[in-house]
């Protein structure tokens, strides 16, 4: 949780902002992050970020949603309390199928929803820093971070060469706060000049 | 060059001159204006059928389920038909935002929103019938397979009325998951427009705080397409295991093996029918007509005529079954069904589902909206025959002809009913009024292959030789999208 200064390059078009993160990456500067309005496919690999595992967590809670299933009944009619059921056997696993698929899918589905929140640091109440008010509308935003030995005049000049339509530099808040989207951040008053 | 190429075969899907800010234009101002008079007419309506259902369902509690029609014979009724019916709906929406996305079909960005709403807001009015219908509702937890000093005594697992109960809260969480997470980016779209304090922290809340940064988009598509993955099997499963609870019981007319995808399809056929409703009228009053094109509307009406025909298929199937099993009950069920004292639902069935839909085959008709719109309540009519003649005409006439009997609904069954169609339309009216009806990130991902002006522009290099296409590709190396179109 700090707050930094940031060059802003803010985009009108995903075929430009393509060339302009290749652009940036190759003049060896480093990239915070580029906001978008919609998911731009190949965006990630021209920004150099990995894939996801996330899918690999979902098959995950998925065995658990399997074997919970397949435990729980199991232990319930072959020990707990065993019921005779027109002389069906107490281990009667292909009548479990239904409730096992149901829950596989739905410890699947909950828990692969509840991780992307939590890696994505999305929640109810969450605030984060937005640098273009018309990054989810139509700008495609990019945010390089300041440290002490950049110029600020070569960044912001380096990034009008690369097509954006608008650039300025921010301070910003660069993680994610508890927060109300209608009240203004003390930081905030730093760009208002 | 924007090398995501689609054939000029397949219409636009967004009509007219859009680019991205016109689209989160066209989409979100409905929300940032004063309903109209119809939102008002239409929602206050909606408000007094929910009263009139609320009050219907207290009074069957509080003098006990006596005061429905329903007797020894023919215990499901109208409320198993409305329970079958509305869950049989709610089969559209994940069906489009899941297995159409699978299958790569462009078109459902433009309906998946509002099916997906529709979905949620169906098996909703689905679940109040099974719960009302336990008559000591107070027990209802005894359903669930929870810790209990009555043994402890659990639920039968081996039972298709509890596989369904896991069916579908499982079904109606993962919609709800799936359905919200698509909307996460778009109530961040309005959060960041909002003028007003309030609309500002309220979509703030309701949009997560959501950024759009890359590697949030990447987790969010990976979610998206497991979840869709997930959802594909799970629509398939839940009306599968509904038709379990027919065809598992040894009545004439339900030990069947054809039910599981025989309800399946009537599922997906009275969804699409009412998706198609809701639409026609969405998009008229909201002004969407450049994305849910009458192209939309056609392709539903495809679907409702290939699922109609499987569902006739299936009717003319079990017909034949019962003839060729020699199974005299089987026999006289069918019998009954068509010749005897209910002899009407089932040819209203017939009339609805199987021969009306036939007339899809015209193009002309498919793309008719006002023709569109009757078709869509005709096949919801027959759709709910079709489960009256499953539920009553099996049981009326059952093993002992002393017992047979007559049925007809007493006022608060008739009253339940038309208070789950005030809950569908008050939560209906509720999202069309506060949520993006039509997906905005997704319909701006196929903007530059499916809108109209952008098709436009590729009409020359659909014309070039395929030589002179990888040309122009090789002699750029980052040529951009309208100089290509130039040479």
């Amino acid at each position: 949780m700090a707050i930094k200064k940031f060059a802003v390059a803010a985009y009108d078009d995903e075929e430009v902002l393509f060339p302009a993160v290749k652009k940036v990456r190759g003049s060896g500067y480093k990239i915070h992050d580029v906001y978008t309005p919609f998911a731009v496919h190949g965006l990630d690999e021209a920004m150099g970020l990995k894939g996801t595992d996330l899918h690999i967590a979902g098959f995950i809670y998925g065995l658990c949603g399997t074997s919970t299933a397949v435990g729980f009944i199991s232990w319930i009619y072959t020990s707990d309390w065993p019921i005779n059921y027109g002389g069906k056997p107490h281990f009667a696993l292909p009548a479990w199928i239904p409730i096992t698929f149901e829950l596989t899918v739905l410890f699947a589905a909950v828990g692969m929803t509840l991780t992307m929140c939590y890696l994505n640091q999305i929640m109810p109440g969450v605030k984060k820093h937005v640098f273009h008010p018309r990054q989810s509308d139509d700008m495609f935003v990019m945010a390089i971070e300041l440290n002490s030995h950049m110029s600020e005049k070569e960044v912001t000049a380096f990034l009008k060469t690369t097509g954006a339509k608008e650039v300025n530099v921010q301070m910003a808040e660069e993680g994610w706060w508890y927060g109300r989207w209608d009240k203004k951040e003390p930081y905030e008053a730093l760009n208002a000049g | 060059m924007h090398l995501k190429y689609e054939s000029f075969v397949r219409e636009p899907l967004v009509d007219n001159n859009k680019d991205y800010h016109q689209v989160s234009e066209d989409i979100v101002s409905p929300i940032e204006r004063k309903p109209g008079r119809m939102w008002y007419v239409g929602f206050i309506f909606s408000v007094i059928l929910l009263g009139f259902g609320i009050f219907s369902v207290t009074w069957s509690v509080y003098w006990g389920l006596g005061t429905w029609g329903v007797n020894r014979t023919i215990g499901w009724g109208w409320d198993i038909t409305n329970f079958v019916w509305w869950i049989g709906i709610g089969h559209a929406g994940t069906l489009i935002s899941a297995i159409l996305l699978l299958f790569r079909q462009g078109w459902r960005t433009g309906v998946n929103r509002a099916a997906e709403a529709m979905t949620i807001f169906a098996v909703m009015c689905a679940g109040q019938f099974p719960i009302w219908h336990m008559g000591r509702v107070w027990d209802g937890f005894w359903v669930l397979p929870l810790p209990n000093s009555r043994g402890p005594l659990w639920p039968n697992f081996d039972s298709p009325l509890l596989w369904d109960v896991f069916a579908i809260s499982t079904y109606f969480t993962v919609s709800l998951l799936f359905w919200y997470s698509g909307l996460v980016p778009d109530f961040a779209l309005i959060r960041d427009r909002a003028k007003t304090k309030f609309r500002k922290m309220a979509y703030g809340i309701a949009s997560f705080g959501w950024t759009g940064t890359a590697k949030n988009w990447q987790r969010m598509e990976a979610l998206a397409l497991v979840l869709a993955g997930l959802s594909t099997p799970l629509v398939l499963s839940v009306h599968t295991i509904v038709s379990f609870d027919f065809a598992t019981s040894v009545i004439p007319g339900w030990h069947t093996t054809i039910f599981p995808p025989y309800f399946v399809a009537g599922a997906v056929f009275s969804g699409f029918a009412m998706v198609n409703t809701l639409l026609v009228i969405t998009r008229k009053i909201l002004h969407l007509e450049e994305y849910i094109t009458i192209g939309h509307l056609e392709a539903m009406n495809k679907i409702i005529v290939l699922t109609g025909s499987i569902v006739g298929v299936a009717y003319l199937t079990e017909l034949f079954i019962a003839w060729y099993s020699q199974s005299w009950g089987e026999m006289d069920a069918f019998k009954w069904r068509i010749m005897g004292p209910y002899w009407w639902s089932y040819w209203a069935m017939m009339t609805c589902n199987v021969v009306s839909p036939q007339l899809f085959w015209v193009k002309k008709l498919r793309r008719n909206i006002p023709f569109t719109f009757v078709m869509s309540i005709v096949v919801n009519i027959g759709m709910w025959f079709e489960r009256f003649v499953i539920i009553v005409t099996s049981t009326y006439r059952d093993w002992i002809p002393g017992s047979w009997a007559y049925y007809s609904p007493e006022w608060p069954e008739v009253g339940f009913y038309l208070g789950t169609f005030g809950l569908f339309f008050t939560c209906y009216f509720l999202f069309a009024k506060y949520c993006p009806v039509v997906a905005v990130a997704e319909i701006k991902f196929v903007l530059k292959t499916s809108g109209e002006n952008y098709k436009k522009k590729m009409e020359r290099i659909d014309a070039m030789s395929t030589e002179d296409f990888v040309e122009t590709v090789h002699t750029h190396h980052e040529p951009h999208h309208e100089e290509a179109a130039h040479h």
